[in-house]
């Protein structure tokens, strides 16, 4: 498959690079390493100029008011965006628009009204509520957070999420829950607001990734009107589904762009740092380190941009974007941390972003999907439905 | 593990803050009654870690200082982000002296 830029690409993916080069990576010297915000004035002025870019709202459909941009450009961006200290989990700082709940896209015209725009319009703060202490891989069968009806107009929900970010700030969100028996078909999606009595955030879940923090939330006889079902009883499966096969493309660009980042530091770096009367690019076993990191790059940005060609044909691209996701995770990972050793001890400092790659980077092997599901769902789709 | 920082409070002092290591960290500034007066972060931009933040204190300040208490943890943002939602949710306010802080970017948790 060719995967050369055409015009538009090539643009988009020198003026996003550019802003990273001259509006992030200055903005970001003065904050902590770990940093996962910019102040209110900052964050305006860059939203300003992605806004002037006619890239704001990213992952908005046209029809919302997003660019309208393929999933190749898409990934590209990604994998441009993410080429800063903060830009694994927070790329540009979301100066293209952030992460939005694209359920949301499917709700009916009053949820629409009362849900959607005002997140499209930065107004509200949304959280996805699918994990729970029982699993997040399989959430199928893992889902027992329980939505009983009652009466005509209302359901009753009683469960427990957990790996949730953002619920703590947001003002309502998607939980799943289980209105039907067990496997897929018995979980549906309900929009839940935060202030609604029943719906505790209990816990931070403090991890690896020192910036954002996941919460465990407690739902206890949590009230939900029925016209907050979203989609139909039973098809909440569905919706979230959808929502990580997509989700994962992006995702895996942005693993690339860290490691891409990484190794070009690592490279410099090498051509330095003198140890014993040469430098470090003149050791074999330092340039193997680094044909390595090349090997890696290049296969995980052939996949990404090979799932993402393969979601803009329209075709079923499922297996595409696990392999994506494991391969770009996996693979930068290996560079990050390559690259981190060569750097020595310069590599474990706050002082290079190396360091918080390397934690964050090694989220990106179990967050949205362990290396080792990505690896059952390819494997289901090779040898067939018998493995479900 | 208590989601609190259920330390025992130490006399603030200048002598007890020298024997502070620079490690990074939260802690806790109490006032005579030993009540939360600030809940502070000693980030990677401190350049002498929890000593450095707490000597700052004892430069300078519009408080009552009597007590601190802290922990060092690599986890520094989540946990004081964690630490003021516990105090918001316990006392439905900012404590005295980050009364600099929006309430509302901070988030709610029931830590109860």
């Amino acid at each position: 498959m060719d995967f050369t830029l055409n015009e538009e690409q090539t643009m988009i993916v020198d003026m996003v690079r550019k802003f990273v080069q001259q509006e992030i990576i200055p903005v970001e010297k003065d904050l902590d390493p770990d940093a996962d915000e910019v102040d209110h004035d900052t964050y305006a002025k860059l939203v300003e100029k992605t806004k002037a870019m006619g890239l704001y709202g990213l992952d908005t459909p046209p029809e919302y008011g997003g660019p309208d941009i393929s999933m190749v450009t898409r990934t590209l961006i990604a994998i441009e965006c993410s080429q800063h200290r903060a830009g694994l989990y927070v790329p540009c700082y979301n100066a293209f628009g952030g992460a939005r709940q694209a359920q949301l896209f499917e709700a009916t015209d009053a949820q629409k009204e009362r849900y959607l725009y005002p997140m499209l319009k930065g107004e509200k703060k949304v959280f996805f509520g699918l994990s729970e202490p029982s699993g997040g891989s399989d959430p199928a069968r893992a889902i027992q957070t329980k939505a009983v009806r009652d009466g005509n107009n209302h359901w009753v929900l009683n469960g427990t999420k957990l790996w949730i970010s953002g619920a703590d700030r947001a003002d309502y969100g998607l939980v799943f829950a289980r209105t039907g028996g067990e496997g897929r078909s018995g979980v549906t999606a309900f929009i839940v607001e935060t202030d609604w009595p029943g719906f505790n955030v209990t816990r931070v879940v403090h991890t690896l990734r020192s910036a954002k923090y996941a919460t465990e939330i407690h739902i206890e006889n949590l009230r939900v009107p029925h016209e907050n079902i979203l989609g139909e009883e039973g098809g909440g499966f569905a919706i979230a589904n959808d929502r990580l096969a997509r989700q994962r493309v992006p995702y895996a660009a942005e693993c690339l762009g860290v490691a891409i980042r990484a190794h070009e530091m690592a490279v410099e770096y090498s051509k330095i740092r003198e140890t014993f009367g040469a430098t470090l690019s003149s050791r074999q076993g330092i340039q193997w380190m680094l044909v390595e990191n090349e090997i890696d790059l290049r296969s995980a940005r052939l996949l990404v941009l090979d799932a993402a060609a393969k979601c803009d044909s329209g075709l079923p691209f499922r297996t595409e974007s696990a392999i994506a996701k494991l391969v770009c995770a996996e693979n930068g990972f290996r560079v990050v941390d390559r690259s981190m050793q060569i750097h020595g001890g310069l590599g474990v400092a706050k002082d290079l972003p190396l360091e918080r790659w390397f934690r964050e980077m090694r989220i990106r092997r179990i967050g949205e999907g362990p290396s080792e599901v990505q690896k059952h769902v390819i494997a289901r789709d090779i040898i067939g439905a018998s493995l479900r | 593990m208590s989601i609190r920082l259920d330390k025992p409070w130490i006399e603030f002092s200048k002598q007890r803050v020298s024997l502070l290591t620079g490690h990074l960290g939260v802690y806790q500034l109490g006032n005579p009654q030993q009540e939360i007066i600030y809940i502070g972060v000693a980030d990677a931009q401190s350049r002498f870690g929890l000593r450095g933040e707490l000597e700052k204190w004892l430069e300078f300040n519009d408080f009552t200082i009597s007590f601190f208490r802290l922990e060092v943890t690599m986890a520094y943002k989540t946990r004081h982000a964690e630490l003021i939602q516990i105090f918001l949710n316990d006392f439905k306010r900012m404590p005295l002296a980050n009364k600099h802080l929006n309430v509302a970017s901070w988030g709610r948790l029931s830590a109860d």
